[in-house]
């Protein structure tokens, strides 16, 4: 149906050629991949983003850890080169459960398979939908005045207008979100709020947001699936709509504006593809907490703990971030975004928002 | 008020009784309440029974007998088959206190104060009003003779209520009945513990014990050897106190000083003799049974500054290494430990009294991980129930960080816990104990700094073994799961690129990059005429008798050289001392008491070579488990054995 897999089929040889040339040379076989965790992001002057940094790891069958994965590994390969040439696809969850039959290979858990997806990425800098994986989790929803075309799985176009054509769920974005799946017809809408929490996604909805302030609403569903950042990065990059952040106020909130404006520590090798650097946090920041004298509940130890990670996290090196995050840890406190219904449910359509939208810049006092 | 002369006085002077004495001091004789008092009971006769059995070379087979007729009341039966005892000297052994042949005696033996069984009579008399009862036989063919005997308080002496003459099955020995007051209920584990730490320790004695209700417990003989036979010897000068040392001049028969010394004490020759005279200024040749109190004052004092050779040890007799392992095996069985594991120290003396230190602990198994270690304390084969926290064994125990070998301890002070039992034993000619009751050895430095090595010995032991083990699993494990897993990776990755699957046997090596050491213990039993006696090696002193009938231990190590490159280096593997070294294979270029070194050849890079040897004079179980250490290469390279640390480990 679409583009040529020779090159991934080539990738993916090539992972099994290393591995087998070490074992002809009677040397100890490895894979070598960058280490995939905080300490080795580094700000990509080029793309605007997080990536991974020099630092790397070796995966050696050395010891028995390493000799698993590599095995594991060369299950994958031939896993995915099996589904390339029958034409098929499977979700990641599919596939954890088809490595139930890989003996001594198999996985103890998803988030082994799903992590050792990443790696092959990373090792081959193929994405996910080459290797014919999906994920489990489906796209989250959108809301405004943008129209969309689809093909649909009858192969054909489809074209939908996100508040004419869908109910008050909206448009449910699909995994794949690229070129040869969906395009952007036109969009009339001034900015995009990303919003954390479904229900302030529909108290946004029904107050009719979307059309009163000529906004396009994603729900992100917590931790942003791929798609949606995906999707929020295209309509950014070709349509050139600011794309503004409303999440709670706690450190895992910000975390999700990281993934969403930086790229996300998992997924640093594809950063350029996911992240919009131009992303702005809206709210609910610590200041918010003071300013409009918010329902907050005590930070936990592992918030804290958290938001001090975040203060050595360099994704939250400017300044914005370390007063905000110093500022929360003073307070002590955290807050929702629904906690604005404290002041009544149009509050933060009627108040908050505009409030916030001036401040930024987005619309005219 | 009326001045009280000193004839007031007089009136109310007289002569304390034994009887008063006792009932007043009877807690620090061991009888201080129902409980203790069963137990000292049975205890003042079993240890008189394998003392008097091993004086005159018999195998101790000891009968304890416990009846509870009456509440509070019961009849204690100690016989043992020991040479019996005269007719005369029943009355004195039995009805006077402080009466006995040990006392006198500077060697190792379980009783020594003379106060044992007749303190029993006299408790039992004292709380029952019954009169105790002797058996004794003496000759294979004459009768036995039963005294019923009573204590005159007033005299300290026996009082024959009855004589008879029966018929008795026995060849000799002699049996004992005493009624007591006691808590049976109570009593009834610690007699039983007392009865089974003592087999322990006593692995030729055979001990049966018959509760009140008919159960019989059998203490099984583990040893056919009677304990190397204790030499009585002279007090060492760094012992002996003033008010002794001039005892012993008044009685002497030598008629000069430096005679007197050189006869009557151990370890003084002429020179020390000299060096004693000249220190105290005193003339040489002057006649001992006329010195005057400072004289004998400036001797004693001159015994301090001389340089003394340390008494004989082999006065003493420890129950040496396999024997506590075989008695411990056998003990506790039914706890199955991991392992056993004995260390002993050479003989060592505190205030010219010899002592030695043997130590053995029981890991794993059954027995439980978080509760303190439990701990037998023995002094010269005799338990010690009570006073435990008292004793010199506790406080070497505390004082060691016992969490440095895997043990739980607070702070690294105090009792540790962990699934083990420690056994001590101190053997001497004189136990320091703390009280006349002798359940717990006095903190004397020299003591409790034996009892500490030992431990440490131990301690690392348990230490190599655990190490070795988990290294030993582990690498095993990876083996196994590499010797699969990467013929997996390379069938997966050649069918994928369409070709053929790789040779991966230098692959593997390089993985373990190890040198495999396992080895193997079997048994084989051979009859007493069997003619493939094991052929001795080298020669090696060690006993010759009893060891061409029994079992052959046969060891078996497999060396496995999983390095790239090939090795060379040195092995050696510990034998028990009282083993006789078989064939062994290939030669060795060494065999001590303790161990068999090998040089070995350089061994190839995948190759493996074995060693075999073969011990015999030893029970099957006895060397149960090989400790191997190498030499002359990294240790880290090594699986399955430590690094040589010289002889004395």
């Amino acid at each position: 149906m679409r583009k040529d897999y020779a090159d991934v089929i080539k990738k993916i040889d090539s992972v099994a050629s290393k591995i087998y040339d070490d074992l002809e040379k009677t040397e100890i076989p490895f894979i070598q991949l960058p280490t995939r965790s905080k300490s080795n992001i580094e700000f990509n002057e080029k793309f605007n983003v997080w990536k991974y940094g020099k630092n790397k790891i070796q995966r050696s069958a050395k010891s028995l850890d390493g000799a698993y994965m590599l095995l594991r590994t060369m299950y994958m390969v031939d896993f995915i080169k099996e589904m390339i040439k029958i034409k098929k696809s499977s979700t990641l969850r599919e596939m954890y459960y088809i490595s139930e039959g890989w003996d001594l290979a198999k996985f103890h858990s998803q988030n082994e398979s799903n992590s050792l997806a990443e790696d092959l990425e990373v090792i081959t800098s193929c994405m996910r939908e080459d290797f014919k994986l999906r994920p489990e989790e489906d796209g989250a929803r959108v809301i405004g005045n943008i129209t969309i075309e689809e093909i649909t799985r009858n192969n054909r176009k489809k074209k939908i207008h996100c508040q004419d054509d869908v109910g008050d769920s909206g448009y449910s974005i699909p995994y794949n979100v690229e070129p040869e799946k969906i395009s952007f017809k036109s969009a009339d809408v001034d900015f995009i709020i990303a919003i954390e929490t479904g229900g302030m996604f529909d108290r946004l909805v029904e107050n009719r947001f979307d059309s009163s302030y000529r906004a396009l609403l994603v729900h992100l569903k917590g931790q942003p699936a791929r798609s949606t950042r995906r999707f929020i990065r295209r309509l950014n990059e070709e349509k050139n709509i600011p794309v503004l952040v409303f999440t709670d106020c706690d450190p895992w909130s910000f975390r999700i504006f990281a993934s969403v404006a930086y790229g996300a520590i998992k997924t640093a090798h594809i950063s350029e593809y996911l992240a919009t650097p131009s992303s702005q946090y809206l709210g609910v920041t610590p200041s918010d907490i003071e300013n409009y004298d918010l329902p907050t509940d005590k930070l936990t130890k592992e918030d804290i703990k958290s938001l001090k990670s975040e203060l050595s996290d360099p994704r939250f090196q400017d300044s914005f971030w370390k007063n905000e995050i110093k500022l929360q840890l003073k307070l002590g406190k955290k807050s929702e975004q629904q906690a604005l219904a404290k002041y009544g449910l149009d509050y933060v359509t009627d108040t908050y928002l505009p409030e916030k939208l001036a401040e930024m810049g987005m619309i005219k006092k | 008020m009326a001045k009280i002369t000193a004839h007031d006085l007089a009136k109310k002077q007289k002569e304390i009784s034994v009887a008063e004495f006792f009932e007043r001091n009877k807690h620090i004789l061991g009888f201080g309440n129902p409980t203790r008092a069963l137990i000292t009971s049975v205890k003042e006769g079993v240890d008189n029974g394998l003392d008097v059995c091993e004086e005159v070379n018999i195998l101790p087979e000891i009968y304890v007998e416990i009846k509870n007729h009456e509440d509070g009341e019961c009849k204690v039966i100690v016989e043992d088959n020991g040479p019996g005892i005269v007719k005369k000297q029943i009355k004195h052994i039995f009805g006077r206190l402080l009466y006995g042949s040990r006392f006198h005696a500077i060697r190792q033996s379980r009783g020594q104060q003379g106060i044992g069984i007749s303190a029993v009579v006299l408790y039992g008399q004292l709380t029952t009003g019954k009169h105790a009862k002797v058996t004794s036989k003496i000759q294979e063919d004459r009768p036995a003779t039963v005294i019923e005997l009573a204590i005159d308080t007033n005299k300290n002496r026996a009082e024959v209520i009855s004589r008879d003459i029966v018929h008795w099955e026995k060849p000799s020995g002699t049996r004992v009945e005493i009624n007591i007051m006691a808590d049976y209920k109570r009593g009834k584990h610690f007699v039983y513990e007392y009865l089974q730490n003592t087999s322990v320790v006593n692995p030729h004695a055979q001990i049966t014990f018959k509760e009140p209700d008919g159960t019989e417990h059998f203490f099984e003989r583990t040893s056919e050897t009677l304990p190397r036979e204790s030499v009585e010897i002279k007090p060492h000068p760094y012992g002996a106190e003033l008010g002794t040392l001039i005892k012993m001049a008044k009685h002497t028969k030598s008629r000069k000083l430096s005679a007197f010394l050189k006869n009557e004490f151990t370890s003084m020759g002429d020179r020390t003799a000299k060096a004693a005279c000249e220190k105290a200024n005193l003339e040489r040749d002057l006649n001992p049974k006329e010195m005057t109190r400072e004289q004998f004052l400036a001797l004693h004092k001159a015994f301090k500054k001389v340089k003394i050779m340390a008494p004989p040890t082999d006065c003493l007799s420890p129950i040496g290494e396999t024997l506590i392992k075989r008695s411990l095996k056998h003990e506790t069985k039914e706890i199955s430990p991991e392992f056993i594991i004995i260390a002993s120290r050479p003989p060592s003396t505190y205030s010219g009294n010899p002592f030695q230190v043997e130590v053995g602990l029981v890991y794993g198994g059954n027995l439980p991980k978080d509760t303190t270690v439990k701990v037998m304390r023995f002094a010269n084969r005799v338990p010690l129930l009570y006073q435990q926290g008292g004793c010199a064994t506790t406080t070497a125990i505390s004082s060691i960080d016992w969490r440095r070998y895997g043990f739980d301890q607070k702070s690294g002070k105090g009792m540790p816990s962990g699934p083990a039992i420690f056994l001590i034993h101190v053997s001497s000619t004189l136990i320091p104990f703390t009280s006349e009751s002798k359940e717990a050895i006095a903190d004397v430095p020299e003591i409790e700094n034996e009892i500490k090595l030992a431990l440490r010995i131990c301690a690392r032991k348990v230490q190599h073994h655990i190490h070795k083990k988990v290294k030993r699993k582990k690498t095993r494990e990876k083996f196994e799961l590499i010797t699969k897993i990467l013929p997996e990776i390379a069938k997966k990755s050649s069918k994928m690129l369409d070709k053929p699957v790789p040779i991966l046997d230098a692959v593997i090596t390089k993985i373990m990059d190890i040198v495999w050491i396992e080895d193997l213990i079997e048994y084989e039993k051979v009859s007493g005429k069997a003619t493939e006696k094991p052929v001795q090696t080298t020669l090696l002193e060690g006993p010759s008798e009893r060891h061409d009938s029994g079992t052959i231990t046969k060891s078996k190590i497999m060396v496995v050289n999983y390095k790239r490159t090939s090795q060379k280096f040195n092995l050696y593997a510990t034998i028990p001392k009282d083993a006789v070294v078989g064939t062994v294979n290939p030669k060795p270029v060494k065999i001590k008491s303790n161990y068999i070194k090998w040089n070995l050849d350089t061994i190839p890079s995948a190759d493996k070579i074995d060693i075999n040897f073969e011990l015999a004079g030893l029970e099957e179980g006895d060397f149960d488990e090989n400790d191997i250490y190498i030499e002359n290469i990294n240790p880290s390279y090594v699986i399955g054995a430590n690094k040589w640390e010289g002889e004395q480990s």
